[in-house]
């Protein structure tokens, strides 16, 4: 198991090198030239210059990426352009935000879409199926963005339930952080939901009619023990593999949703971070979310050996 | 003993009987919903188990018998399919059960085990707990008593070292021991029925041997009845009191299994008894003979008539020499090669034109193996293969295309080797249009041709896959493989899925077209008494290696090597007065031919004991 773990690991040391070195080739491929930004309207050569030496910016390009490199293996992702703050302290401050959005989200996505994957299998064919199938494509159907507005319209603006937008710290105050996180959460989940559930519906269907749940039946087991023990064990190890590739969606939905609600998350922080041309921060966010990416998956591979006798065996 | 059965069996008939049934069953009839229409596969179907007895059900796919057997134990999907008629379970109503009552039957008062011991398993439980709960769910044990009796059902069915593989998974057990841990979920908590269906048909045929063994034995210590659903006439003869004949839903004939075999009064049942090939029946003969074909409807019996000898002995058109094939196992963290599964090791031998050589053996024996390895579908490590004079194995790509017209392959499985997408006409064409031989019209006409020289209809060209039967469709395969005019044929366990009288039908078009082509076959198949009916020569394969090899008559008739024996002595044979045997085979298990890094294989002497006739000669033997 342990060499298993490790191997996954040393595996994914390349991607995570090859994922470096896009990043960076993709920030000086980039039009626009920061030091221009940051040296204001007169263009002082003189200022320019002094940028430039600041930030090794005259270094060749490979000797920067190297001193990146290194730098972040020791923590350092640089200093910010535009605010002049460590980046790891930006990201450190706008994490905890973005976790707990994506947190949220994922309960949502997984209290809906899974329970209605496996009713929608167990009633195949039924009224409950093609209802919780219509409910799936309207909640992949329908854009983030619209949906979230219409919610800010409906919840907040008319009905005044949950507030509009903003964040309040959840160790502040826990009530009212889940409050402000409701609506966005929901939004953001519930395209992963309706995913979720398509894949939960037919990774169930093909195992309730595998030969072994019929022998679970043979047996006189309960129906309840079918669906639930023998079937949803066994159909749980596709939806792992899933969840980790879902990950990746939610950052992206994430940075459309902080917009939305005006959340100071990681989305925001990437898009202003593009926008000013803040190369270092631009290069920290997407350096994480990658790790962040990796690691997922790297759980998930884990979790599908463990949940799987078979693939446990092979090890 | 026949006597006792004959009364037993007229007295069930009658109402006034002492004992009562055990399970009986009137006017069953099981429909499913087909595109919204109601189809009905099971018929008005009527028949009694009586305590300690065994009732086979035989019939051929499709004939319902298998719809019976879920129709009894309620395991049918429910949306879709109807169930009508009376089942009494020990008096009970079955079809009036709610659901929850149901269950309580399910695994208590009946059990039933399936065919696929390889799926009918939860692979992500182990075996102990898919045991223990067939115990614990009907609420008359407590979870702590569950796993002693649990290895003591283990036990039961005779598996090795039972209370240390409480633990393992599915995928831990083979094919023959995975049944028996079906069985012993299915004796848990002592049922007075089991239904088994087609328990054995997946198994290899030693190991077949081994699982009625064990189920006449257990039916003795645990007195209860058995219903058997099978298509093996072998089986039925060896295992049932009394048969039930089923056709297209209906049970068409019911008597002791004697009456049914000896006097079968139906045609359909005397059809069926005379496609069924019987290992020994070829003593005599010298050349295959055709199947006898007993018409459904009339009854009327054609005889074979002797194929005339095909064989053109001189230089042989295919010549094997140390075939060789082996994979790679891989292991550690850095995958690396740590051993190497000797699928085909140092195998020889040699086809004429216009003869049959059968490689036989069980699974994993690597008789596919070699039959992919001369097609070059595997790549071998060693060896050479001539056809023609030719060595196939250093050809060149574009040379091997050209080198595999001269010799093309037949597979088991006729739907999945046909592509679903295209019209029959375009599947038997393509190779032709493929190799450049005819294009358009010209292509069209020959396929035309060639389906009719299967027994096919020309206008059937336009028509897909989907649209045959089973047998129609390994028509087609052999229509396709006879497109590029080969030498040589490699029938991969080509009639090994097929139903008795279809297979029988398929054995004679080889046959004859074996006669008007001069075709070669390289027939690969398990099944003993169809490779005896149809082979000029034979070689058993065990572990990846040839042990015996030579004329059909020579190996059936005077089996040297002690594998050989083993193997014909678990044929069941359908023979009535064969009911009741025990093999007493061990409960071993095939050995592995996975071998460690460095593994030397022994060189092999063999032995001739009579002309053509050579035996692997082993230490002890």
């Amino acid at each position: 198991m342990y060499s298993y773990i490790g191997k996954r690991v040393l595996v994914a040391i390349p991607t995570l090198l090859i994922i470096s070195i896009f990043v960076f080739s993709l920030q000086k491929l980039l039009p626009g030239d920061p030091v221009l930004a940051l040296a204001g309207e007169d263009r002082d050569p003189q200022t320019i210059e002094y940028l430039r030496e600041k930030y090794h910016l005259n270094d060749p390009v490979p000797v920067q990426y190297i001193r990146w490199v290194g730098s972040a293996l020791q923590g350092d992702l640089g200093i910010s352009l535009k605010t002049n703050q460590p980046v790891l302290k930006l990201i450190g401050d706008k994490l905890p935000v973005t976790i707990q959005l994506a947190v949220m989200s994922i309960i949502f996505a997984f209290v809906i879409g899974i329970p209605m994957g496996i009713l929608a299998a167990v009633k195949k064919n039924t009224a409950l199926d093609y209802i919780a199938n219509v409910v799936a494509l309207s909640g992949l159907s329908i854009p983030n963005f619209w949906l979230g507005i219409m919610l800010i319209l409906l919840v907040s603006v008319k009905l005044g339930w949950l507030p509009a937008s903003g964040y309040q710290p959840f160790f502040d105050d826990p009530l009212r952080s889940i409050q402000t996180m409701l609506m966005p959460a929901f939004v953001l989940g519930n395209a992963l939901a309706a995913t979720l559930m398509r894949h939960t519906r037919s990774a169930m269907l093909s195992v309730l009619s595998a030969d072994y749940i019929r022998t679970a039946r043979a047996k006189g087991l309960s129906e309840w023990a079918v669906v639930l023990e023998h079937s949803f064990r066994n159909a749980v190890l596709p939806i792992v593999t899933l969840s980790a590739l879902l990950f990746g969606e939610l950052l992206a939905g994430a940075v459309l949703t902080e917009q939305i609600f005006t959340i100071p998350g990681f989305g925001k922080l990437i898009v202003d971070a593009v926008f000013t041309r803040d190369y270092a921060v631009v290069q920290g966010v997407v350096l994480c979310t990658a790790v962040g990416f990796i690691v997922m998956n790297l759980i998930a591979d884990v979790l599908y050996v463990l949940l799987n006798p078979r693939m446990r065996a092979a090890l | 003993m026949s006597d006792v059965l004959t009364s037993r069996v007229s007295a069930a008939g009658a109402s006034s009987s002492a004992a009562e049934p055990v399970l009986s069953v009137r006017g069953l009839t099981t429909a499913f919903r087909v595109d919204g229409d109601w189809k009905t596969v099971v018929k008005d179907v009527s028949f009694d188990v009586m305590p300690g007895e065994t009732v086979a059900i035989v019939g051929e796919s499709g004939s319902g018998k298998s719809v019976t057997s879920l129709s009894v134990m309620r395991l049918l999907a429910k949306g879709s399919s109807r169930i009508e008629g009376s089942i009494l379970l020990n008096g009970k109503d079955l079809l009036a059960l709610s659901d929850k009552e149901m269950r309580q039957v399910r695994g208590k008062d009946a059990a039933m085990i399936f065919q696929e011991p390889m799926t009918s398993l939860n692979p992500v439980f182990t075996i102990g707990r898919q045991i223990s709960e067939a115990l614990t769910c009907h609420g008359e044990i407590a979870k702590a008593e569950a796993r002693a009796e649990t290895v003591r059902l283990l036990e039961k069915v005779r598996i090795p070292n039972a209370a240390s593989r409480f633990d393992d998974y599915p995928h831990q057990f083979s094919g023959g021991m995975r049944q028996r841990v079906m069985i012993a979920m299915a004796l848990a908590s002592r049922p007075r029925l089991l239904i088994a269906d087609e328990p054995t048909t997946a198994l290899d045929v030693t190991i077949q041997g081994q699982i009625l063994d064990l189920i006449k034995v257990l039916q003795e210590e645990e007195g209860m009845s058995v219903l058997f659903i099978t298509h093996d006439m072998g089986v039925v003869a060896e295992i049932a009191d009394r048969t039930i004949v089923m056709y297209r839903g209906e049970a068409i004939e019911t008597g002791a299994t004697e009456d049914i075999f000896r006097n079968g009064r139906q045609p359909y049942t005397r059809a069926l008894l005379s496609a069924v090939p019987r290992l020994g029946s070829m003593a005599g003969h010298s050349w295959p003979l055709r199947f006898p074909i007993v018409d459904v409807e009339t009854g009327l019996r054609s005889e074979p008539s002797e194929v005339a000898d095909t064989v053109e002995r001189g230089a042989p058109v295919l010549d094997v020499r140390n075939l060789t094939t082996r994979f790679d196992v891989l292991g550690g963290v850095l995958g690396r090669k740590v051993g190497a599964v000797h699928a085909v090791e140092n195998v020889s031998f040699d086809l004429a034109q216009g003869e049959t050589l059968s490689l036989v053996g069980e699974s994993g024996c690597g008789k596919s193996t070699t039959g992919r390895s001369i097609t070059r579908l595997v790549q071998p490590n060693a060896g050479t293969v001539l056809l023609d004079g030719q060595d196939v194995l250093t050809l060149d790509t574009a040379a091997m295309r050209r080198t595999r017209r001269s010799i093309q392959m037949i597979f088991q499985d006729p739907f999945a080797s046909l592509n679903p997408r295209m019209s029959v006409g375009a599947t038997v064409a393509e190779p032709i249009v493929e190799h450049g031989l005819a294009r358009g019209s010209e292509a069209r006409e020959k396929a035309a041709d060639l389906l009719k020289r299967v027994g096919l209809s020309p206008d059937m060209m336009k028509r897909y896959p989907h649209e045959f039967s089973g047998g129609q469709r390994q028509r087609i395969c052999i229509a396709r493989a006879l497109a590029l005019d080969p030498k040589v044929i490699v029938a991969d366990e080509s009639v090994s899925a097929l139903d008795v009288s279809i297979k029988a039908q398929v054995c004679n078009l080889l046959m004859d077209l074996q006669q008007s082509l001069k075709l070669a076959f390289l027939f690969i198949s398990h099944d003993m008494a169809v490779v005896e009916r149809v082979s000029h020569r034979v070689a058993v394969m065990y572990l990846g290696e040839i042990v015996e090899i030579g004329p059909r008559e020579a190996v059936f008739s005077n089996p040297r090597h002690s594998y050989t024996k083993k193997l014909m002595a678990a044929v069941p044979v359908p023979d009535p007065a064969r009911r009741g045997i025990r093999r007493n085979l061990s409960v071993d298990e095939l050995k592995s031919p996975v071998r460690p890094l460095g593994y030397v294989t022994p060189t092999r002497r063999y032995d001739e004991v009579a002309p053509g006739h050579l035996v692997r000669v082993d230490d002890g033997m």
